[in-house]
């Protein structure tokens, strides 16, 4: 398909798709077992060119975007002496994780047009659209806040390595907490702000194991699992009585 | 020891989860509450999301109250016909209580009115507990050491019809004051997410005239039925019990529930009354402050409805 595609340019001769580039991933799906403590991710790559390399710095950015969902987005405010949750934003869609790794600074890797079209930065990566409350700038920028800090959302400017424009690389760290999904995965490559090639992949993550068995019998058969719940629950009560009996004679 | 939870979705540290089970387990097992009260909040603390955190404490509620409950059952602390009783009453009070907690989260603020229960009936029940017990104390001490059993007065209680003789609790009085108790106690157990062993053990005391050493088996008697039917509900419409944490919790708790038991056998009444009163007291305060002061983080975050 990849070689299909730079055929295909090269047959065209577009001037703007004389370097394209070619990725490659540590592992493209990430198992979450009982004891998941997170993970690592190596995305590695090359810039492919025919012809000599134009004008312009070229800049790497790379994105790591887990499935979105609406979030609600509650603000506290003092009512007869008490903090309220009084004014509500529903979000539309905020991806679960996201994680924009580049090579420099982002105003310099990238333009804000060429941002709003490609969504790359975490604001534009958040779907929020016809915001009632007058303030909403301020709900969207609480909903990154919390996210950064529980590094759910990542900026790592200068977090890629560019080697002789050529070579580049970055690891992206993955918190414990993931939610299950494929994970879109792309590296943009920009010259002078502009967005010259786009390459995406996805990595999925998927409960495996005693994870999977679990949440598929909650889901698929939830009386059971509710039964199969007490019954565990009956069970353990009754050993630890009789264990602690035992003890005692 | 980091262990993912496959319905909650977030990592924890096994241990912490473990400590937690025993810590409340004791409690639980000392003063007959389910200790739904302290763990519920705890488990929103360490960042389990609140519906899971609900459901799953509900399951395991069941587990360290039917452990406690053998211990009791070994030395006849068990009413179990004042139990049934109650248990009816809290039965419908629960399904009644499902019904109104998703009238409240229809209107919004369900989180506020829940954190409201907690702080007025923490507050009165603790409050009420802690001057009563401190006056026992007190009578114990100036008499000299045993407290002659106080009679209870005839009143408006005695007054009502259909009597039944508890002969475990040494009563005999109508079956409509612990119905109305038991009803009122499931209906708030729904709303709160909990037990409501912290309301039933001080109702069964004062309002009932329970003998205390029987009040506590009775009270997890009658929990185990109403957490459990709270268990099946969320399983079967939420999808939010989490067996893995359900389990982690519970291994800590049924051997709290076991060590606490025996703890509760040394202590005298009144020191086990003040005791809970303190306790109940405390949460009360920790809330009530929570909802007085400034929040560090003015923002929260939840589950969207889509559109």
């Amino acid at each position: 398909m990849r070689a299909l595609l730079i055929a295909a340019t090269l047959f065209l001769g577009l001037p703007a798709m004389a370097e394209t580039v070619v990725v490659g991933l540590s592992r493209d799906a990430i198992n979450i077992t009982a004891n998941f403590e997170g993970s690592e991710i190596l995305i590695f790559g090359a810039v492919s060119r025919d012809a000599p390399a134009p004008e312009g710095d070229l800049e790497v950015i790379i994105t790591v975007e887990g499935p979105s969902l609406p979030v609600a987005v509650r603000r506290k405010d003092r009512r007869f002496g008490i903090w309220v949750n009084t004014d509500v934003v529903e979000v539309d869609a905020a991806p679960s994780f996201y994680a924009v790794a580049t090579t420099a600074a982002f105003d310099e890797v990238i333009t804000q047009t060429e941002d709003l079209r490609h969504q790359v930065s975490i604001p534009n990566a958040i779907r929020a659209v016809g915001i009632g409350v007058e303030d909403g700038e301020s709900f969207t920028s609480a909903l990154i806040r919390i996210r950064e800090r529980g590094d759910l959302y990542q900026t790592i400017e200068g977090g890629v390595t560019l080697r002789n424009e050529t070579l580049f690389d970055t690891s992206i760290q993955l918190p414990a907490n993931l939610v299950e999904g494929d994970y879109r995965t792309r590296i943009f490559l920009t010259r002078g702000g502009n967005v010259i090639d786009v390459h995406e992949q996805d990595i999925a993550v998927r409960k495996v194991g005693l994870e999977r068995f679990i949440y598929n019998l909650a889901h698929d058969r939830p009386l059971v699992y509710g039964i199969l719940s007490l019954v565990i629950a009956i069970a353990a009560g009754w050993l630890a009585s009789a264990v602690f009996r035992y003890i005692r004679t | 020891m980091q262990i993912y939870l496959p319905i909650a979705e977030v990592s924890v540290n096994a241990f912490l989860l473990l400590g937690l089970g025993g810590l409340v387990g004791i409690l639980s097992g000392m003063f007959g509450v389910g200790g739904g009260f302290l763990m519920t909040p705890l488990l929103f603390f360490i960042g389990i999301p609140p519906a899971v955190a609900v459901a799953t404490e509900a399951n395991q509620i069941v587990a360290s109250s039917f452990s406690g409950v053998l211990a009791h059952f070994k030395r006849k602390t068990v009413d179990l016909k004042m139990g049934g009783v109650l248990l009816i009453g809290g039965l419908v009070g629960a399904a009644i209580g499902v019904q109104v907690f998703a009238a409240l989260t229809a209107i919004g603020q369900v989180d506020l009115l829940v954190r409201l229960c907690y702080v007025v009936f923490l507050g009165i029940i603790g409050g009420l507990m802690f001057i009563e017990s401190l006056n026992a104390i007190r009578r114990a001490r100036s008499a000299g050491g045993v407290v002659p059993p106080k009679r209870r007065q005839r009143g408006w209680i005695d007054a009502l019809p259909f009597k039944m003789r508890f002969r475990t609790s040494g009563l005999y009085i109508s079956v409509i004051p612990p119905l109305i108790v038991g009803l009122f106690v499931g209906v708030l157990a729904a709303i709160m997410g909990v037990g409501g062993g912290f309301i039933m053990v001080p109702a069964m005391i004062y309002l009932l005239g329970m003998p205390t050493k029987v009040v506590v088996g009775t009270s997890l008697f009658q929990i185990i039925f109403v957490t459990g039917f709270a268990t099946l509900m969320h399983a079967t419409t939420n999808f939010t019990v989490d067996m893995v944490l359900a389990v982690l919790l519970l291994v800590g708790g049924v051997v709290g529930a076991q060590i606490g038991a025996r703890i509760g056998t040394r202590l005298k009444a009144e020191q086990l009354r003040i005791l809970l009163a303190i306790m109940v007291l405390a949460v009360c305060g920790k809330l009530a402050f929570d909802l007085l002061v400034m929040p560090s983080e003015l923002y929260s975050l939840g589950a969207g409805a889509g559109h």
